[in-house]
């Protein structure tokens, strides 16, 4: 067994003789954990990121609530155990599945399952990954001049250039990249452009961006995978790569940037693992769509209610986000990506994000 | 110029009664199609009733509305009432303003004798046709059937035939039959609505409604006639000056002082002194001699004078077991969840008119959960079925923040919605209404607030019955949390460490945290099985004492284990030191005629656990010995 798993499987255990031991003192067994909500996040100046706060909840068999996610959690971990023992894995979607047998403490649905694997998480200090769960959809893709070295299945090492050795399209990100999995032998660009949609992302690919602005390309498949942010931060973090997001100017769109810049709320927990404090706004923004006359829709209701919360949200307290916010909901408007398209293909990146990239100093 | 005034002068004509309100039908209530078949029941009914109840005879009330052309129905009222001579029906039934109760201060339905006479005139107008009328006394073997009609120029009857009939098996009692233009209508304003709201506050009646689609009988649910109501002399203070200088003129008192004291009520020869030396008036004015502005004076200074309330025994309240039985008696179907306790304020008084209000409360069950809560409004027992927002018991419902109570309401304003009826009754010798058509009850803000003060105290009930509910609800959670779920915790949590499943009773105990009481009642032939299962759910040990009332008088205990000790109609079980998480059980069984009702309603009492740590029984009140001797002496 290696040693995560070792690790992993002690502090399961650990949580589950908690309960036993309050069970033998004639203690109503309870649990206490970081409250995960917007009002517990604090801002982490040493690290630059937005972290759980000192808030607890605090779970007891007092109530039926509190009694079914006790047991839940030793289902869940007895679970986990078993998989580390027997050296399997799992999604996250076939563990709730599996809580199918699981009595009275089975999942009414997917996110229940799913938001207790996170509890586990903060409350042993693990990742997912070392309880060996992982998300159903696989990791986004790369486009760029970076040379990745993977352990096969076969336990061997295989090194790939992930420009000139992928396809049209790139190389996939798998679940695990962590330094056990995945590591990086050659980078050979000068920053990471993180794309929110698939069509730009291609067209960027076939551009020949990557090449051209010496850019690492990265498909964020809308609010990112776990492993794809893992693998930016890494890459930003030991090989000093500058990171730009490129997304659609919409509130949906910027929350994807602040969960990347800043950590989300449901993974504040491991915002110091994921969290990208220096990455950059690349657009678009409410002065771009002003700026550049981009074909617009209208702000929906909700659109307008995700807005306002978000003037409320930390994370977004800076004088540029107040700024853009406010200028959004002042036209009432929002903006594809795509909608530079207007100018012509090419218009993407022979003016836009030259311009951009420009005024932020990455080229 | 002089030619025109008298041109104008001569437009000016006298209109007779008749023709007024035939201008005005909206005043007597005949203003819409569906109003005018309600209306015309309802002056049939009241009439009954009040007949009924003043000869002492428990009232059986037949309603037949049956459709005889477009838009066109003929309605009869039959009543076993004491009849009416025959020299005074055609006047009962078509003068206007002639009635038995006009110049009389008691609670009745009718008031001003305009009623009945106003359906035969809307008869006769709408469709031409006279009213029939056949009304038999006791004491005569034969009946008395007239056609008629009513002259509306000059408010006088107009007899198109007269003749004696046989009226078989009818000892006494009056029908009247009348065609009139109106509409058949279901739902909250039609005549079934205002016939079940009859009966619910009237459960002495027995109402037999028959229509071309249905024959519905609302049964008799007591044998009690309500108290008969006393005619009292006018107080004072409500009297409006109109009616004073005509009092004043036409009393045959040659005193002042006699003319106050004989005519008015509360007023004795002391108070006379005041109030004439406040108005400045001599004592032996001779009354018929005052002017406009001596009765003024003298009414003003009776403001100024402390001159005791108005007697208010002349009111006939319904009462709470009347109210709680006629709408258990038409709400049956409903299986309501709850009945609050109804509530009788003592009588008030608003400017010289004492009053009484009564309000119940009928909490889920079947009843409709969506929309504003019903609310049956009525005054001297009469259903108020029209002009709801107009009403002060409208006004009342919505000064009160009814969340708190337990039933939702948007902003704890206005209406509050949920599964309820609300019953609001206001009794007076003069009941404020908005207008002659007694469709509702004026905001006057004694009336208003009496009614708040009855529904709080009232919707109390409905709050604690409701937090009852929610305490066994979190308790039965407990339940399964200690049942269901910590045995699964421990077991699991064991499994992991590999160590055998720890004992669970201290936790438990922790958990619940209560002596909990369980009773249950099961009918098996004419013998009543009843089980009261005590769990002591405490870390303590526990000496725990319950006591119980016996059922009924005519009841008997029959079987019991543990024995119990007799005291009286009470029964006490003592059971010594329970240990936590121990469980007792007391079973015994009685033998008579109980409703599930009678049982469900038997509290049982414990002595030995404080009242928070107490679940499905209430601690053994103070005064329990008083109670036992009350019990005695009083039933």
């Amino acid at each position: 067994m290696e040693d995560r798993y070792q690790m992993a499987f002690s502090r399961l255990e650990d949580i589950a003789s908690q309960f036993y031991e309050q069970l033998e003192k004639g203690k109503i067994p309870e649990m206490k954990i970081a409250t995960r909500s917007k009002n517990n996040i604090k801002f982490n100046k040493r690290s630059g990121v937005w972290k759980l706060g000192n808030s607890k909840s605090t779970r007891s068999a007092k109530k039926m609530s509190g009694a079914v996610m006790i047991l839940r959690t030793l289902y869940m971990l007895d679970f986990i155990r078993e998989m580390i023992d027997t050296d399997r894995s799992s999604t996250l979607r076939e563990m709730y599945y599996i809580s199918e047998g699981w009595d009275k403490a089975k999942f009414g649905d997917q996110s229940e399952s799913d938001r207790l694997a996170e509890d586990m998480e903060i409350v042993s200090d693990c990742l997912r990954e070392d309880f060996k769960l992982r998300p159903e959809e696989d990791g986004a893709r790369i486009i760029g001049d970076i040379v990745v070295e993977e352990k096969t299945r076969k336990g061997d090492l295989r090194k790939l250039n992930c420009r000139d050795d992928v396809g049209d399209s790139g190389y996939t990100i798998p679940y695990n990249v962590e330094k056990d999995k995945v590591n990086f032998s050659k980078v050979n660009v000068d920053f990471i452009i993180a794309i929110e949609t698939g069509g730009m992302f291609d067209r960027l690919v076939e551009n020949g961006f990557d090449e051209e602005a010496n850019a690492l390309l990265v498909h964020l498949k809308g609010q990112p995978a776990r492993s794809t942010r893992r693998l930016i931060k890494r890459l930003n973090e030991e090989k000093g790569l500058p990171v730009v997001v490129f997304t659609d100017g919409d509130p949906w769109s910027f929350r994807i940037f602040a969960s990347i810049a800043y950590g989300a709320i449901n993974s504040a927990h491991l915002s110091e693992l994921l969290a990208i404090p220096s990455a950059e706004y690349v657009g678009i923004t409410a002065s771009d769509i002003m700026n550049y006359d981009l074909p617009t829709d209208k702000l929906s209701q909700t659109d307008r209610e995700a807005l306002k919360q978000e003037l409320e949200d930390p994370r977004f307290n800076t004088r540029f986000w107040k700024n853009e916010i406010e200028t959004m909901l002042a036209i009432n408007k929002k903006a594809e990506q795509q909608a530079l398209a207007k100018y012509g293909l090419e218009y993407v990146t022979e003016v836009y994000l030259p311009e951009k990239l420009g005024e932020l100093g990455i080229i | 110029m002089a030619s025109i005034a008298e041109e104008l002068a001569e437009k000016h004509k006298e209109i007779s009664i008749g023709e007024f309100f035939e201008r005005n039908k909206h005043i007597l209530g005949f203003d819409s199609l569906t109003k005018a078949l309600v209306t015309a029941v309802k002056e049939g009914v009241d009439n009954s009733l009040d007949a009924c109840e003043e000869a002492g005879i428990l009232p059986d009330i037949t309603v037949e509305v049956r459709s005889i052309g477009e838009q066109e129905y003929s309605v009869s009222v039959e009543d076993n009432g004491p009849g009416i001579p025959k020299r005074k029906v055609a006047n009962v039934f078509a003068k206007l303003l002639y009635g038995s109760r006009f110049h009389d201060i008691r609670q009745s339905r009718g008031q001003q004798g305009i009623g009945v006479s106003a359906v035969v005139m809307y008869g006769q107008l709408s469709t031409g046709k006279p009213t029939l009328v056949r009304s038999k006394v006791m004491e005569k073997d034969y009946a008395n059937e007239f056609r008629i009609t009513l002259d509306t120029k000059n408010n006088k009857p107009d007899i198109l035939s007269q003749e004696v009939v046989l009226w078989e098996g009818k000892a006494h009692g009056t029908r009247f039959e009348t065609c009139i233009e109106g509409l058949l209508r279901s739902g909250e304003h039609s005549v079934f609505e205002y016939l079940k709201n009859t009966a619910i506050v009237n459960p002495h009646t027995q109402i037999t409604y028959v229509s071309d689609d249905e024959t519905v009988v609302f049964k008799r649910a007591t044998d009690q006639l309500p108290p008969k109501t006393k005619s009292v002399k006018p107080h004072i203070e409500g009297i409006e000056l109109g009616t004073f200088v005509k009092m004043a003129k036409s009393t045959e008192r040659r005193r002042l002082s006699s003319f106050l004291v004989n005519e008015f009520s509360r007023i004795s020869y002391r108070t006379v002194k005041d109030i004439c030396k406040e108005a400045g008036i001599g004592e032996r004015t001779n009354p018929s001699e005052m002017d406009i502005q001596d009765c003024k004076k003298l009414l003003k200074a009776t403001a100024r004078v402390k001159i005791m309330a108005p007697e208010t025994d002349c009111l006939s309240p319904i009462g709470s077991m009347l109210i709680k039985k006629g709408l258990k008696n038409v709400l049956k179907g409903y299986h309501p969840e709850f009945y609050a306790p109804p509530i009788t304020r003592e009588p008030c008084v608003y400017s010289g008119n004492p009053f009484q209000v009564e309000v119940g409360l009928v909490f889920g069950g079947d009843l409709p959960s969506e929309g504003p809560v019903r609310v049956l409004r009525y005054a001297n027992r009469v259903p108020l079925l029209y002009k709801k927002s107009a009403c002060a018991t409208t006004t009342a419902i919505k000064n009160i923040d009814w969340r708190i109570y337990g039933l939702e309401q948007r902003g704890g304003k206005g209406m509050p919605s949920g599964p309820a009826i609300i019953l609001v009754h206001v009794a007076s010798t003069r009941v404020p209404f908005t207008s002659e058509a007694k469709d509702s009850i004026a905001d006057i803000p004694e009336v208003v607030e009496e009614i708040e003060k009855a529904l709080r105290e009232c919707a109390r009930n409905l709050r604690t019955h409701l937090n009852k509910g929610k305490t066994r609800e979190k308790i039965s959670e407990k339940f399964m949390v200690v049942k269901d779920i910590l045995p699964m915790i421990a077991e699991k949590s064991a499994a992991i460490v590999g160590k055998e499943p720890p004992s669970l009773e201290k936790v438990m105990t922790k958990i619940m945290g209560v002596v909990y009481v369980e009773n249950t009642f099961v009918k098996k032939d004419k013998i009543w099985e009843s089980t009261i299962n005590i769990n002591n759910y405490t870390p303590r040990k526990r000496n725990i004492v319950v006591y119980m009332e016996k059922p009924y008088p005519d009841t008997e205990l029959i079987f019991s284990d543990p024995e119990p000790v007799f005291n009286g109609d009470h029964l006490r079980w003592e059971l010594s030191s329970m240990d936590p998480s121990a469980s007792r059980t007391i079973c015994f069984r009685y033998n008579g005629d109980l409703g599930k009702e009678d049982l469900s309603g038997i509290d049982v009492y414990v002595e030995g656990v404080s009242e928070t740590e107490l679940i499905g029984a209430d601690p053994l009140p103070a005064d329990w010995d008083i109670a036992l001797a009350e019990i005695e002496g009083g039933e």
